[in-house]
């Protein structure tokens, strides 16, 4: 009897917030690029034409046609099945990567403003801490002394990029600890990972939501820099970045390696930057400028 | 006041002594071994040795640390490993470089975001603020390294007038050419990399100084020097403008590191001889001292910019206090 209002509470207010988003003609847009993209990243080996990593040295440097959709590279690859792969490669790691991020930025933010005291400063520091050092230069000194799989460079882009989240979320807590439900919670005898789990972080997912959409763009556009610097993901695994790295010394004899994945870089990222304004003027209304 | 300034700078302290340990510590996780980068491939195992001993790799990692922190604040960063030469030489080689990039990228964002955005906020809704609103959209969206060689391919690549990279042509100099020719060279080296950062960097100042003025024009004291007969302009210019400013003139603070490693990638992309294409070399070699020192200094300079948006927070807006 006590879930029911609760639940149908939460159906309405997904069905108007789904209501709201739909309005925002440009995420809604977004939204139907990134699902194609994402089944193209997840349906890569059926939709790649080649081998993403066969070398054919009698067909290098082929524009455009009907056998190479996106011509060939300077081994004679086919850049369309490296860009199909790409997608799934550059997709995966932004994804992980703001996971790592968010979950970092929210377990740290909500300890940090709901305990309080000399954990809130301790962590405090630590957020101050990695927030000092430039982003780039940070990325490319833990790079440079890690193996450069995919599986660290995901983990290296989301673990330098949490502490904006991890202040939002704590101002957030601290605004919301003080109100009377939690007080209410607590008076009943829930635990502080309950009163955290089930009162506070429902709470604040909306604001945490929209950082979500900005931070696996951020996360994106950090993995292809690396890779176009040549020390992000490496040969022959293809990633949006590293086939610009592969194209840009060949912009007069080849420049469509260069134009395709940048395109896709491009388009994925505005693509959630849309679905994060799309988002925030759903979730909060106030906020709408 | 003081009393503020000395509570930040103490608060200053932890963190920068945290931005040594932190540098240093990430060095030490590097596989391989710094030997190698100082003795041939075929030394001898008492040659190993002695080096080892030379450069005290062979002391516990706390004194290694200590030695490392008290030269550096006596001013000495050690020697490139790999160059063999002071590493502030190094960068102090490269700084002009950099900051004469990003000096003239930064004024020029200034001088054309803040009235664009202004602009824009004082004709909400109208094809113009579209326009403007959906470019900065796309600006924040489009990778600085690709448009970079959109602009190489599209532009540079097809006329000779501007060159692919590079901060000068070698051998045109003040002595020899004159004033005017060495201006145009330099103008025609800079046009595109400064383009590439400025676009992107103007989409984010135009956005925020529109929506600063977006929600000071709203203020009652907007309505009251309208309502009190005001010329618009002065409200405009006077009321609102210098209002919506306080927040962007504290950005000089933040500005500060950009100087120092704003433009690692553009760099890469145009060679520029700066900061980014040094510290990507020393990444790239394991030159341990000088990715040291560059992420000391770069910490550093985001702190003390910090510290003085926090001071100016206070000197250009009245109404905010600290004590």
């Amino acid at each position: 009897m006590r879930e029911n209002p609760d639940a149908e509470h939460t159906e309405d207010f997904k069905r108007m917030t789904w209501k709201r988003f739909r309005r925002h003609k440009l995420a809604v847009a977004g939204l139907l690029l990134l699902i194609v993209l994402y089944l193209i990243a997840a349906l890569a080996p059926y939709i790649a034409t080649h081998d993403f990593a066969a070398v054919d040295p009698a067909n290098r440097f082929q524009p455009p046609s009907g056998e190479h959709f996106f011509g060939t590279d300077r081994l004679g690859r086919d850049v369309f099945t490296r860009v199909v792969w790409g997608a799934r490669i550059s997709l995966s790691v932004g994804f992980v990567a703001a996971a790592v991020a968010v979950t970092l930025g929210t377990i740290i933010g909500a300890v940090s403003g709901y305990f309080g005291g000399t954990v809130d400063h301790v962590l405090q520091r630590l957020t101050e801490l990695v927030m000092s050092f430039p982003t780039m230069f940070l990325l490319l000194t833990i790079i440079a002394v890690m193996d450069r799989s995919i599986f660290n460079i995901m983990l290296v882009v989301g673990v330098t990029s949490w502490p904006g989240l991890a202040r939002l979320v704590r101002s957030e807590v601290l605004a919301l600890k003080e109100q009377d439900f939690i007080e209410a919670a607590r008076a009943a005898g829930a635990t502080d990972v309950r009163i955290l789990a089930r009162h506070i972080l429902p709470n604040i997912m909306a604001p945490v939501i929209v950082n979500v959409t900005l931070r696996i763009a951020a996360a994106i556009l950090a993995e292809s820099s690396l890779s176009f610097l040549g020390i992000g993901i490496q040969e022959p695994f293809p990633s949006w970045g590293s086939i610009l790295n592969a194209g840009r010394n060949h912009l007069r004899n080849a420049p469509w390696i260069t134009m395709f994945p940048g395109l896709c870089i491009f388009v994925t990222v505005l693509a959630f930057n849309y679905i994060g304004d799309g988002l925030r003027d759903a979730l909060d209304p106030k906020l709408k400028t | 006041m003081s009393a503020f300034i000395l509570r930040r700078l103490v608060h200053m302290i932890p963190l920068l002594v945290g931005i040594t340990l932190v540098s240093f510590l990430i060095m030490q996780i590097a596989p391989g071994d710094p030997v190698d980068l100082l003795t041939e491939r075929n030394a001898t195992a008492e040659e190993r040795a002695r080096v080892r001993t030379l450069y005290g790799l062979d002391r516990p990692l706390y004194v290694q640390y200590w030695i490392w922190l008290t030269n550096m604040l006596q001013g000495d960063f050690g020697h490139s490993y790999v160059r063999g030469r002071p590493v502030l030489e190094m960068i102090a080689e490269r700084l002009p470089n950099t900051v004469y990039l990003n000096l003239v990228v930064s004024v020029l964002i200034y001088s054309v975001a803040i009235p664009i955005g202004v602009a824009s906020a004082l004709r909400q809704y109208s094809t113009f603020d579209h326009t403007v609103t959906g470019t900065a959209f796309l600006g924040q969206a489009l990778p600085n390294f690709w448009f970079g060689l959109l602009l190489i391919y599209g532009i540079a690549l097809r006329t000779e007038a501007i060159p692919v990279g590079g901060i000068a042509t070698y051998g045109v100099t003040l002595a020899e050419h004159g004033v005017w020719p060495v201006l145009v060279d330099r103008i025609r080296h800079l046009l595109l990399p400064v383009i590439v950062m400025g676009f992107s960097a103007m989409a984010g100042v135009t956005r925020y100084m529109r929506s600063g003025m977006l929600e000071v024009i709203r203020k009652d004291y907007v309505r009251t020097a309208r309502a009190k007969g005001l010329n618009e302009r002065i409200v405009i210019y006077k009321h609102a403008m210098r209002n919506a400013l306080l927040p962007i003139v504290t950005i000089v603070g933040f500005q500060l590191p950009v100087l120092f490693s704003g433009s690692v990638i553009i760099e890469n992309i145009f060679s520029w001889p700066g900061l980014g294409t040094l510290s990507v070399d020393a990444v790239f070699m394991r030159d341990y001292m000088v990715v040291m020192a560059f992420n000391v200094i770069g910490a550093t300079l985001v702190i003390l910019g910090n510290f003085i948006a926090d001071i100016l927070y206070v000197v250009v807006d009245p109404r905010i206090s600290y004590e």
